[in-house]
C-alpha cells in the first residue's frame, strides 16, 4: 500500500487540506491502516517537491493549507492504478521456513506443527470475519480490505493442508539420498526479501 | 447447560474384517443454542459421517448422541423421522433435493408434512429462497437449476420454520465467495434467533464465520480454537509510504 498514491486518488476528487486527507484515508480502508498526521505532511511535501501537488504558497502552513493534485499528479496516478503488482518473486514467507525447517528437526512432530499454525491463522480469520460481519454489506471499502487480508490468510492455510498431505505421502525419510537431482532453483526462490 | 446436541463417545465404523474403515473414533462435541461450530478436515476424516450420526440418519456403533436433551437411541424409528423433520435442518454436501418436485415444493414440503397449511407454507418457502437470491427459480426443477442455484435451495429447505439445530455440510461449496458469504450471513442471523448450528467444511474462511472451529483428522477430534476473539483482537498494521 503506497501513501503516495492514495493521497494522490483523494486529491484527485478536488482539493484537500492535510487533516481532512488523513481522516479520509483512514475511513476509506475501513480503519484498518491507521496514518499518523505526521506522515500525512511528510508524504505532501514528497508530492509538492515532486511537482505531483502543489499548494497555495501564500495561505498559512497550517493544517487547513490545501492540496491540489497537477496534471503530472494524475498522470502518476493513473500509470500507477495500470501497473501489476510485485508477484514476480515469491517472498520469503517465515512460515514456510518453519515447516522446512521443522521436516529436518529430530523429534519434531511436523504435522502437530502444521495445526497450531493453523489453529492461529483461523483464530486471526476469525476475527476479520467478526468485523466483516459486524460491518454489514453496505461498508464497502471495510469489506474490500477486510477480504484481502482474509483471502491471504486462506492462501496460507491452504498451503499448510498441501504441505501437510505432501508430508504423509512422503517416502521413507532415508530414502531422500536416491531422489535424483534436481534443477537448481535457489537462485531465484525466495531472493526477494 | 446442556447443549441442543451432545455427541458423547461417539465412534462409527463401516466394513467388516480387513476392510474396515474407522470413521470416527472417541468424538465428544456439543452445540449451544444460539452458537455456530464449525469442523474442520480433509476429504475421509470423518466430517459427513459425523454429521449424518448427528443428524440421526445413521447410528452410531458406540457412544451416545442427544438432540434436545433426548438420547436418539430410546427413540422409535417414527419419534425420530418426526425429529428430523421438525427440529433439525440439514444440508447436504450433494444437497438431496427431490428430483419431481420445484425449488418452492422441495422447501415448503417439510412445512407441510409437519402440519401447517400449504398457503402458509408457500409462503414461508418463498421468503426463504428470495432471502437467498434465488425466488427467480422458485418453479424450476432441480435439474433446471445451477449447482449453486441448487445449493442455496437445500440452504433454504433447511433454515425455514422453527428448527433448532442446523447440521450443514461444504454449505457453500457450489457458491462464489459473495454468495458464500450471503449463506454464511444468513446462518449467523439463525443462530442469533437461537439456533445451535454445526457446519462441516474444509475452508478456513468459512470456518472463521463460526464461533468454535473443531479439527478432524482420521476420525478423531485433534484440536480446536480457543474462545471466540473479537475484532479488537486484530493487531493494526500501519501504513507504509
Ligand atoms: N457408507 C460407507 N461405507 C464404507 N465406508 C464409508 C462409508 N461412508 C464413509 N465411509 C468412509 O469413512 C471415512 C470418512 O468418510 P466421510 O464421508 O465422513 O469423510 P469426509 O470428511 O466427509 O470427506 P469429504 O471432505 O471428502 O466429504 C472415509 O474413509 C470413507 O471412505
Ligand atoms: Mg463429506
Amino acid at each position: 500500500m503506497t501513501v503516495r498514491h492514495a493521497l494522490l486518488a483523494l486529491l484527485s476528487e478536488g482539493p484537500k487540506y492535510g487533516l481532512r486527507l488523513g481522516q479520509e484515508f483512514e475511513a476509506r480502508t475501513g480503519e484498518i491502516w491507521p496514518l499518523n498526521t505526521g506522515q500525512v505532511y511528510t508524504t505532501l511535501q514528497r508530492l509538492e517537491r515532486d511537482g505531483l501537488v502543489e499548494s497555495d504558497d501564500d495561505a498559512d502552513t497550517g493544517p487547513k493549507k490545501d492540496f491540489r493534485i497537477t496534471a503530472a499528479g494524475d498522470e502518476e496516478l493513473r500509470r500507477w492504478l495500470r501497473t501489476p503488482g510485485d508477484n514476480g518473486a515469491p517472498p520469503r514467507d517465515e512460515l514456510v521456513i518453519k515447516v522446512l525447517v521443522a521436516t529436518q528437526v529430530p523429534d519434531v512432530h511436523v504435522a502437530e506443527l502444521i495445526q497450531v499454525h493453523r489453529r492461529h491463522l483461523v483464530e486471526t480469520m476469525r476475527a476479520y470475519s467478526r468485523l466483516k460481519e459486524d460491518a454489514g454489506e453496505h461498508d464497502v471499502g471495510l469489506l474490500l480490505v477486510v477480504d484481502a487480508e482474509l483471502f491471504r490468510l486462506d492462501a496460507v492455510s491452504r498451503w499448510l493442508d498441501t504441505a501437510e498431505a505432501r508430508l504423509r505421502r512422503r517416502p521413507d525419510p532415508d530414502a531422500v539420498a536416491t531422489v535424483p537431482a534436481r534443477p537448481k532453483l535457489r537462485g531465484r526462490v525466495g531472493a526477494r526479501r | 447447560m446442556s447443549g441442543v446436541l451432545e455427541l458423547h463417545q461417539v465412534a462409527k465404523s463401516y466394513g467388516e474384517g480387513p476392510n474396515t474403515v474407522h470413521a470416527l473414533h472417541g468424538i465428544d462435541l456439543t452445540a449451544q443454542a444460539g452458537e455456530l461450530v464449525a469442523i474442520m478436515g480433509p476429504s475421509g476424516s470423518g466430517k459427513s459421517t459425523l454429521l449424518t450420526i448427528a443428524g440421526t440418519l445413521e447410528v452410531a456403533d458406540e457412544g451416545a448422541v442427544l438432540v434436545e436433551g433426548q438420547d436418539v437411541a430410546t427413540m422409535s424409528a417414527n419419534d425420530r423421522a418426526r425429529l428430523r423433520r421438525r427440529s433439525v435442518g440439514y444440508v447436504f454436501q450433494d444437497f438431496n433435493l427431490l428430483a419431481g418436485l420445484t425449488a418452492a415444493e422441495n422447501v415448503s414440503m417439510p412445512l407441510e408434512l409437519d402440519g401447517l397449511r400449504p398457503k402458509a407454507a408457500r409462503a414461508a418457502a418463498h421468503a426463504a429462497l428470495d432471502e437467498l437470491g434465488v425466488a427467480d427459480r422458485a418453479g424450476h426443477y432441480p435439474d433446471q437449476l445451477s449447482g449453486g442455484e441448487r445449493q442455496r435451495v437445500a440452504i433454504a429447505r433447511a433454515v425455514v420454520g422453527d428448527r433448532h439445530l442446523l447440521l450443514t455440510d461444504e454449505p457453500t461449496g457450489a457458491l462464489d465467495s459473495v454468495n458464500g458469504e450471503g449463506v454464511m450471513r444468513r446462518l449467523r442471523a439463525a443462530c442469533r434467533r437461537g439456533v445451535a448450528c454445526v457446519m462441516v467444511t474444509h475452508d478456513a474462511q468459512l470456518a472463521s464465520w463460526a464461533d468454535r472451529v473443531v479439527f478432524l483428522r482420521d476420525g478423531r477430534i485433534i484440536d480446536h480454537t480457543s474462545a471466540a476473539p473479537g475484532p479488537e483482537s486484530l493487531l493494526v498494521p500501519s501504513a507504509e509510504s
